[in-house]
């Protein structure tokens, strides 16, 4: 009934579907098993082109990503993809529904879909959302796209995890003054106008490369983000998309950028999993007296949560004497 | 049975088989699962039997709700459960709702099929079973 650790990780090496899809269960829990297998298999990551897909809910991004499945098929290349949706604040529950768009890929060995729930964790993804896309990237898929909870003017997270971020835009959301503003809008590689069938998007296309206007030109050699029409529904657009995409790609490699991403991406991955293990020992029973303590002596105002912060990180940096 | 671990929430597939269009049953299920704070991967309408095992396979999921008011449950039911069978997912808990006549209940039953949910289904009723009998997976491969 059991198999080890290794057993796992040794069958997802091997190309195993039921494997791969047991594993990510145990990278999105966190588990033991799951933390083994994904220091193990880390090492392999690194060669997908990691796309992510972020916009507003209802924009089509679902819809979008099948078309790009549909695309990178017709190419030839193993496409992953991680869709995720958002927790219920009240309950923990999820509806996943974006997989409903992608059902058609059902009989075909090299797209595998993953569905996930944010878990409450902000920024339009879930906690262990990279690290199901490193998975899939060692499993030999290539590209592994992200898409994120629908997003409004301020989940940027995305791009700074994703080689590059497709924003995707609809008509009918605002005037040109939602252009101007700061947020979203930044960090897109490539700004897609979906549903650009419809008769309001000459609008929005023209606001966006009004809103580029109005910023000083691009360094020589610098990236200037295009803006991409697509009728995700009707099939229409993609062709120049995935052009967008793989002029992006080849952007990151002659610019020398793409390294950058790379160590960009591993320093914000470092970070927020220092912050998780700090966490899951505040939180563990080990940490409860000792923490207790500092908790007790802020409330009493003897210290500042500041003081106490600092000091707690002293102790926990100190070495072992 | 194991109590299952914190923060590993149950994952439960709603899918409706076959050529039926009526959703309203599945998606107060998806809804009320949702709201026990399960994960519930929706895939809709119109779903053969390779599709669901598929999406069983893919999203790993602990359990399985089939929603199915056409009356070809005799036909969809067993090649539903040979496609789990096929993909290595016959693990999963899977129970039915929809209009599944009470003669027809215990062959769907020898079939693998938890439980059966007919019309006027309180829903709590559904969601403790699916706590009281969701397998819990953890250490297995």
């Amino acid at each position: 009934m059991t198999t080890s650790k290794p057993g796992l990780v040794a069958q997802v090496r091997a190309g195993r579907i039921p494997a791969l899809a047991r594993l990510l269960t145990h990278i999105e829990n966190d588990t033991p098993v799951g933390r083994a297998a994904f220091d193990a298999l880390y090492p392999d990551s690194g060669e997908a082109h990691l796309i992510g897909v972020t916009g507003p809910p209802g924009g089509g991004k679902s819809t979008l990503v099948n078309e790009l499945i549909r695309a990178y098929r017709a190419r030839g290349q193993r496409v992953a993809v991680v869709a995720v949706d958002p927790s219920s604040p009240l309950t923990g529950g999820a509806t996943l529904g974006d997989r409903i768009r992608m059902n058609e890929w059902h009989a075909d060995p090299d797209v595998f879909i993953r569905s996930m729930a944010s878990r409450r964790f902000g920024g339009g993804l879930a906690e262990n959302t990279l690290a199901v896309a490193h998975i899939l990237d060692a499993t030999g898929f290539d590209p592994v796209i992200v898409e994120t909870v629908g997003t409004g003017q301020d989940e940027v997270e995305i791009a700074r995890l994703a080689l590059t971020t497709l924003l995707i835009q609809v008509p009918g959301l605002g005037d040109s003054i939602q252009t101007l503003k700061a947020g979203s809008l930044e960090i897109g590689d490539i700004l897609v106008v979906n549903k650009a069938d419809r008769p309001e998007a000459i609008g929005l296309i023209r606001d966006l490369h009004h809103m580029k206007a109005l910023a000083e030109s691009h360094p020589e050699g610098g990236w200037d983000p295009p803006v991409v029409k697509t009728s995700a529904l009707k099939g229409e657009g993609i062709d120049n998309l995935i052009h967008a995409i793989a002029k992006h790609r080849a952007w990151l490699e002659s610019s020398g950028e793409l390294a950058e991403r790379l160590r960009t991406i591993a320093g914000e991955e470092v970070a927020a999993r220092v912050r998780s293990e700090w966490r899951r020992w505040a939180e563990g029973s080990e940490a409860g007296a000792e923490l207790a303590a500092f908790i007790g002596r802020v409330a009493d105002r003897e210290v500042s949560p500041r003081q106490a912060a600092s000091d707690i990180l002293e102790q926990l940096t100190k070495p072992a004497r | 049975m194991t109590d299952r671990p914190a923060g590993h929430p149950i994952r439960i597939l709603v899918a409706k088989p076959g050529l039926d269009g009526h959703d309203r049953g599945a998606k107060v299920m998806a809804r009320a699962f949702r709201d026990a704070g399960f994960e519930v991967i929706y895939t809709g309408l119109f779903q053969t039997p390779e599709m669901i095992a598929s999406a069983a396979l893919q999203e790993d999921v602990d359990v399985i709700g089939l929603s199915i008011l056409s009356g070809a449950h005799m036909t969809l039911f067993p090649a539903i459960m040979d496609a789990l069978k096929a993909v290595g997912r016959d693990d999963a808990l899977v129970i039915a709702g929809g209009t599944i006549p009470a003669t027809d209940q215990p062959a769907i039953k020898a079939l693998g099929v938890a439980e059966v949910f007919g019309p006027g289904t309180r829903l709590q009723d559904a969601i403790e079973f699916v706590r009281a009998h969701a397998p819990v997976r953890e250490d297995t491969a």
